[in-house]
């Protein structure tokens, strides 16, 4: 991919998840590793919104978290604009903050209860020294305009908010430092559905505006469709597929991918029939051996069972699955 | 102005105004605060000025003229005809100045600890809530005895005696930290795993400004009302330990130095000279708690 903004390279987190360490010698325990993200690597262009879609506990907000720095990476590199960010001495890293941020899912829980909304957007200019006072409270009223709030709101307390007022206040605080690169944690999934369109849209005319380039983080693929030119999908930690978000959704290349596809509601009420999603996702301690996914697969072979399928190019991206041919079949 | 209305009429204020209980005890709590505080405006008599001290006043019941001098008073006097009023409204100043002073050392020094416990996490954590478990094993009061034996063997006697007040607040809140540690450090835990907290880290706000700015601020309920609570139990503690002789020295009694001087009189009838001091600091420490319940309830959102 030419000229990629952020690069993740074999992309590993392992919890230690082991009872406390008397317990262990007592008990004659070994310790208990959870692998949340094994061996994940993709690129995002500059300007493009890269989705990474996955069921509950498929470790997507493990991936967002490590990108932001909440989290160390256990293996693995996070290059942002070329520059090694799990190599990087501490104060270059603080420089290099300042040009990405992060929404969160929760907009009742991410803005800080006893602040008010003009301190909680100028925070990040405050803390990079980007403006101050009079210029800071100018730049907040602005900031508030661009996400469509009011620039009196600046007085007021986030529990004047509803849950789309506050979810546009912190795009307003991720927007003050002026970033090129906002990952997104389920924007959207905490608020109604009449609200969440408002909330996407915004974020698309911000993405054209500034050109910011986004990693979306969602379950709900009729979001990842509306806002994503590119879709990577999780399973137990592991990239399955990475395609154009309209080649995903038109041929789905991997096994997991139609089956999360296929159990979509049909809004079109085109007649299709809704196939429910089979089977959970296995315990990420013990991970079924070779292809994760095989348990639940319709596809399933003895192969499947031997090894971890190595990715294979498809015609927009990649699939980590022996049967690609037999998909492809499937898919015309 | 506007700060004030607003005041007036948040859910503190509502939930105040509608218990009767809160109202009672603030205003027996403020009415002792306020007299203490103007005890020498309102004091009829100065008991540490011994010229002002006729001993021919001894033993005076209340309100009743003494046999000798003919001079009445309110609440009595004691053996030196010091008028027990105003030995109240001087005592109960020296035990709210240590009360106070006790809960505020106790306070920052617990906040501290606690943050520090939460936010490092891991052994930090596990050492610090380690020695506060270890001291909570003990009766409080041992402490502050122990602490007070340490501090009279470390301090030359000339300035012994004008030290044992800070050496007082010191014993009493070092005996108490415990309490406010560990409320901190379980509310900034449940702080720091908030999401504003994390979205602080990701703008890359420097850690000590992140505990500072947002999660102490969201930690001062709780701290309040052990806070209150405290108050009343370090003036007990304070009358507790000069009741044993080794509080404030007897020339600036406390109310716990007027009851103990009391108790030597207790059998012989003089009952006055034990009798109001012990009230006074009974409706004291009653008030504060009292007021120190509500705020608790108060606070909890599961009560409302």
């Amino acid at each position: 991919m030419a000229d990629p903004l952020l690069q993740i390279e074999g992309l590993w987190r392992r919890f230690d998840v082991s009872k406390p360490w008397l317990n262990r010698v007592i008990e004659r325990e070994k310790p208990q590793l959870l692998t949340a993200v094994a061996d994940v690597s993709f690129d995002i262009a500059r300007g493009e919104t890269f989705a990474l879609v996955g069921e509950s506990g498929s470790g997507k907000s493990t991936i967002a978290r490590m990108i932001v720095g909440l989290l160390g990476a256990s293996e693995g590199r996070i290059r942002f604009d070329g520059k090694d960010m799990t190599e990087m001495a501490p104060s270059d890293l603080r420089a290099l903050r300042r040009r990405f941020q992060m929404i969160f899912q929760d907009p009742f829980a991410s803005l800080n209860p006893r602040w008010r909304v003009g301190d909680i957007i100028a925070e990040p200019m405050r803390t990079f020294g980007l403006a101050t006072g009079a210029e800071a409270a100018t730049e907040v009223a602005r900031l508030l305009e661009t996400v469509g709030l009011s620039a009196r709101d600046a007085e007021k307390f986030p529990h004047e908010f509803s849950g789309g007022q506050r979810q546009r206040i912190a795009i307003a605080r991720a927007l003050s430092s002026k970033p090129e690169f906002i990952v997104c944690d389920e924007p959207t999934s905490a608020l109604d559905v009449s609200v969440q369109a408002q909330i996407l849209n915004l974020m698309r005319d911000l993405q054209d505006e500034f050109g910011l380039t986004y990693l979306f983080i969602s379950h709900d693929l009729s979001v990842v469709r509306h806002m994503a030119s590119r879709i990577g999908v999780l399973y137990l930690g592991r990239l399955v597929e990475v395609a154009d978000a309209k080649a995903l959704f038109r041929a789905p290349c991997h096994p997991y991918t139609r089956m999360l596809l296929d159990a979509v509601p049909d809004l079109a009420l085109s007649g299709r029939r809704r196939k429910p999603v089979s089977g959970e996702i296995p315990n990420p301690i013990s991970p079924p051996a070779g292809c994760a996914f095989h348990p639940r697969c319709p596809a399933m072979t003895e192969a499947c069972k031997q090894a971890i399928p190595a990715p294979r190019p498809t015609a927009t991206g990649m699939a980590a699955c022996i049967r690609l041919d037999m998909a492809e079949t499937a898919a015309r | 102005m506007n700060r004030i209305a607003r005041a007036w009429d948040s859910d503190l204020a509502y939930s105040f105004r509608h218990s009767p209980v809160a109202v009672v005890a603030a205003f027996v709590a403020l009415l002792i605060i306020l007299a203490a505080a103007l005890a020498p405006l309102i004091a009829p008599h100065d008991p540490f000025n011994p010229a002002s001290l006729n001993l021919m006043d001894g033993f005076t019941p209340p309100m009743e003229p003494n046999a000798f001098t003919g001079n009445t008073y309110w609440l009595g006097t004691d053996n030196q005809g010091r008028d027990i009023f105003s030995a109240i409204l001087y005592g109960a100043r020296i035990s709210l100045f240590v009360g106070f002073s006790a809960v505020l050392f106790a306070m920052v020094l617990g906040i501290a600890v606690g943050l520090l416990a939460a936010w490092r996490g891991g052994w930090v954590d596990s050492l610090l809530m380690r020695i506060a478990d270890v001291q909570l094993s003990f009766p409080s009061i041992l402490i502050a005895l122990l602490i007070f034996g340490v501090a009279r063997g470390v301090i030359p006697p000339a300035y012994r005696e004008e030290m044992a007040i800070w050496v007082l607040i010191v014993a009493i809140g070092l005996s108490d930290w415990v309490q406010f540690a560990r409320v901190v450090r379980g509310a900034a835990m449940v702080e720091k795993a908030r999401e504003y907290v994390q979205a602080a880290r990701v703008i890359g706000v420097h850690p000590v400004r992140i505990v500072l700015t947002h999660i102490l601020p969201n930690v001062m309920g709780p701290v309040l009302v052990i806070a209150t609570i405290g108050l009343a139990l370090a003036i007990i503690a304070e009358a507790t330990l000069s009741f044993l002789g080794v509080g404030v020295p007897p020339t600036q009694p406390s109310l716990g130095t007027l009851i103990r001087i009391g108790q030597g009189f207790l059998f012989s009838g003089e009952w006055w000279i034990i009798l109001f001091p012990s009230i006074a600091l009974l409706a004291l420490a009653l008030s504060v708690n009292l007021l120190g319940d509500w705020l608790r309830d108060a606070l909890n959102p599961r009560l409302k």
